[in-house]
C-alpha cells in the first residue's frame, strides 16, 4: 500500500529453479513495486516473502544472500572501476574466492577490456552488463532482472538471453524477468505472469497463453491487458 | 554482523580517495588552515599579554579538538553521501548488508579519515606552534573518546535526517558543528555564556572535554566525574542515533523512499 492505493494486491507466485518467470504488465501495473519488495527495499503491508526457504523478513541478510539483481534504474556507482565495484560487491555477498569470480564474470558478459575504466564512462549497454555481472557474481538461487535488456544492442541483447537461459537451464536458481519486449519473453520466459492494476490477471506458457486466450500473439495479448483488463477478468472467471 | 561488509564499505571509501585529490586534499586542507590562523592568533595574543597565559595551549588546543570532533562527524556523513551522489542505495539496500553493518563501515572510515586529519593538525601544531599536545596527560583518552563518540553519534544522526528528508537535506548537516560550537564552550569557559545558553552546554558532551582541559591548563584540576558523564552522554547520544537512523531506514522501506530516493520528491 502507498497511503490508501493499493499498488499490488494478492499478488502471489513462485518461481522454482531452472525456470525463467516473466512478470509482464503496462506500465504502473507493479512490476517495480513487486521486485522491490521481494529485494526487501519495499515493505509489503501483508503477507510473505521466502527465497530459498528463507523468509525476509525474518531472516532479511540470509535471504537477500540468495538474490541478487540487474535494473536499469540502479546501475553501480560511475566514480568506481568495473573491477572496484565487483569487488565491493563480492564482499557484501560474501563470494569466495571472489578474484576468480569476478574474472570469471568479467569473461562472461565480455567485460575484460573495461575491468579498469570507470563504470560512469561506459555506455549504457555496458553498464547494463556490468549490473548483470554482479547480479551473477553470487550465483544467486533468485535472480531478479527488470528490464534488463532495455538498453542493449539486439546482438548483445541476443548474448544476455543466451547468458540467462545458461543460468536457469545450469540448475543454479531461477529467474524472475521484467520486459516489455513481446519477442524477447516468448524466447526466454518458461511462464508468464501478466500484472494489471497490482493484480495477476493471466499466467500460463507465453507461448500458448495467446492462443488460449483468442490472441494473434503475446504482443496482442498484452495491448489486451493494457487496455481491458475488465474482460479478461470476465472471461477468467 | 560480518565485519566483511562493513569493510566492503571502507574499501569503496579507500577506491575512491586513492584516485581523487578532491577527495583527499580536504581532509587535511580545512584542518590545516584552521590550525595555521588559529596558531598566529594565538601567538599575537601571546605577545599581547603578559601575564604568562599561553594561548597555544589553550586556544590552538581546544581548536584542534574543536576539528578533531568536526572531522569525526564529516568522516561519517561524507562516506554516506557518496552513496547520495552515487545513487547507490538501492544496489547496497537491496543486498545482504545490514543496517548495522553499513554503519559500522561508515565508523571504520571515519576513524582512518579523522586519525590522518590529527595526525596532520598535530604535525603542524606542534611543528610550527610548539603545541605540547601531549602535556595535557591522560585527560586526553578521555577528552578524544567523548569528542570521537558524540562526533559518531552526530554524523549518524545527520545521516539519518539526509535519508528520511531526501538528497536536498545535506545542506542542513554541514552547519552542525558550527551551531555546536557556541554552547560546546571551545574557545571561551562556559561562565561567559548567559545562563540558559550554560544550561544548553550541560548536554553537549564537548563542554565537560572543553571545560575540563581548561581548567587543567589554568593550573586547576581534572573532573573525573564531569568526565565520566560527558562520556556516558556521548554514549547515550550514540545509541539515539543509531535508533534514529534504524527507524528512518525502516520508515524509507515501509513507504518506498528506499526504493525511489535518487528522485527529490520525497517529502
Amino acid at each position: 500500500m502507498y497511503g490508501d492505493n493499493a499498488a499490488v494486491d494478492h499478488v502471489s507466485f513462485e518461481v522454482t529453479s531452472n525456470e525463467i518467470v516473466g512478470l509482464l504488465g503496462p506500465n504502473g501495473a507493479g512490476k517495480t513495486t513487486t521486485i522491490n519488495m521481494l529485494l526487501g527495499v519495499l515493505q509489503p503491508s501483508a503477507g510473505d516473502i521466502s527465497i530459498a526457504g528463507v523468509d525476509l523478513t525474518r531472516d532479511r541478510s540470509v535471504a537477500l544472500g540468495c538474490t541478487n539483481f540487474a535494473a536499469v534504474y540502479a546501475q553501480l556507482p560511475g566514480n568506481l572501476t568495473v573491477y572496484q565495484n565487483l569487488r565491493v560487491f563480492g564482499l557484501i555477498y560474501g563470494v569466495k574466492q571472489v578474484a576468480t569470480r569476478i574474472h570469471e564474470v568479467l569473461r562472461e558478459f565480455d567485460l575484460i577490456r573495461f575491468r579498469d575504466t570507470k563504470c560512469g564512462v561506459l555506455s549504457s549497454g555496458e553498464q547494463t552488463r556490468v549490473s548483470l555481472a554482479k547480479a551473477m557474481l553470487n550465483r544467486p538461487r533468485l535472480l531478479l532482472l527488470d528490464e534488463p535488456t532495455a538498453s542493449l544492442d539486439p546482438s548483445t541483447a541476443h548474448d544476455v538471453r543466451a547468458h540467462i537461459r545458461e543460468f536457469a537451464s545450469s540448475g543454479s536458481g531461477g529467474v524472475l524477468w521484467t520486459s516489455h519486449n513481446m519477442y524477447e519473453v516468448q524466447e526466454v520466459c518458461d511462464r508468464v505472469l501478466f500484472l494489471s492494476r497490482g493484480k495477476i490477471l493471466l499466467e500460463g506458457d507465453p507461448r500458448r497463453l495467446p492462443e488460449e486466450r483468442g490472441k494473434a500473439s503475446l504482443e496482442e495479448l498484452f495491448i489486451a491487458v493494457a487496455r481491458e483488463p475488465l474482460s479478461l477478468e470476465i472471461s477468467e472467471q | 554482523m560480518s565485519l566483511r561488509r562493513s569493510a566492503a564499505i571502507v574499501l569503496r571509501q579507500f577506491y575512491l580517495m586513492r584516485g581523487s585529490a578532491a577527495r583527499v586534499v580536504p581532509l587535511f586542507a580545512w584542518v590545516g588552515v584552521d590550525i595555521v590562523l588559529w596558531g598566529f592568533m594565538s601567538r599575537y595574543l601571546n605577545a599581547l599579554t603578559s601575564a604568562g597565559l599561553n594561548f597555544v595551549v589553550t586556544l590552538l588546543g581546544a581548536v584542534l579538538l574543536w576539528d578533531f570532533f568536526t572531522r569525526v562527524m564529516q568522516g561519517v556523513t561524507m562516506t554516506f553521501f557518496e552513496d547520495v551522489w552515487s545513487r547507490n542505495f538501492l544496489n547496497l539496500f537491496a543486498s545482504p548488508l545490514r543496517i548495522s553493518e553499513y554503519l559500522g563501515g561508515l565508523i571504520m572510515s571515519s576513524i582512518v579519515t579523522s586519525l590522518a586529519g590529527l595526525v596532520f593538525m598535530l604535525i603542524i601544531a606542534s611543528g610550527v606552534f610548539q603545541l605540547p599536545f601531549f602535556g595535557y596527560g591522560v585527560v586526553l583518552i578521555p577528552a578524544l573518546l567523548i569528542l570521537f563518540f558524540f562526533g559518531i553519534a552526530l554524523g549518524i544522526a545527520a545521516t539519518g535526517m539526509v535519508l528520511r528528508m531526501g538528497p536536498a537535506a545535506e545542506w542542513f548537516v554541514w552547519p552542525i558543528p558550527a551551531l555546536l560550537a557556541p554552547f560546546a564552550a571551545v574557545y571561551y569557559p562556559l561562565t561567559t555564556l548567559p545562563r540558559w545558553m550554560q544550561y544548553a552546554s550541560r548536554i553537549i558532551p564537548p563542554s565537560y572535554v572543553f571545560q575540563n582541559i581548561r581548567g587543567l591548563v589554568s593550573g586547576g584540576t581534572v573532573s573525573w566525574a564531569s568526565l565520566a558523564f560527558g562520556a556516558g552522554l556521548a554514549l547515550l547520544y550514540l545509541l539515539i542515533a543509531s535508533w534514529f537512523f534504524s527507524r528512518m531506514y525502516r520508515h524509507g522501506v515501509r513507504t518506498g523512499l528506499i526504493a525511489r530516493y535518487s528522485s527529490e520528491t520525497l517529502n
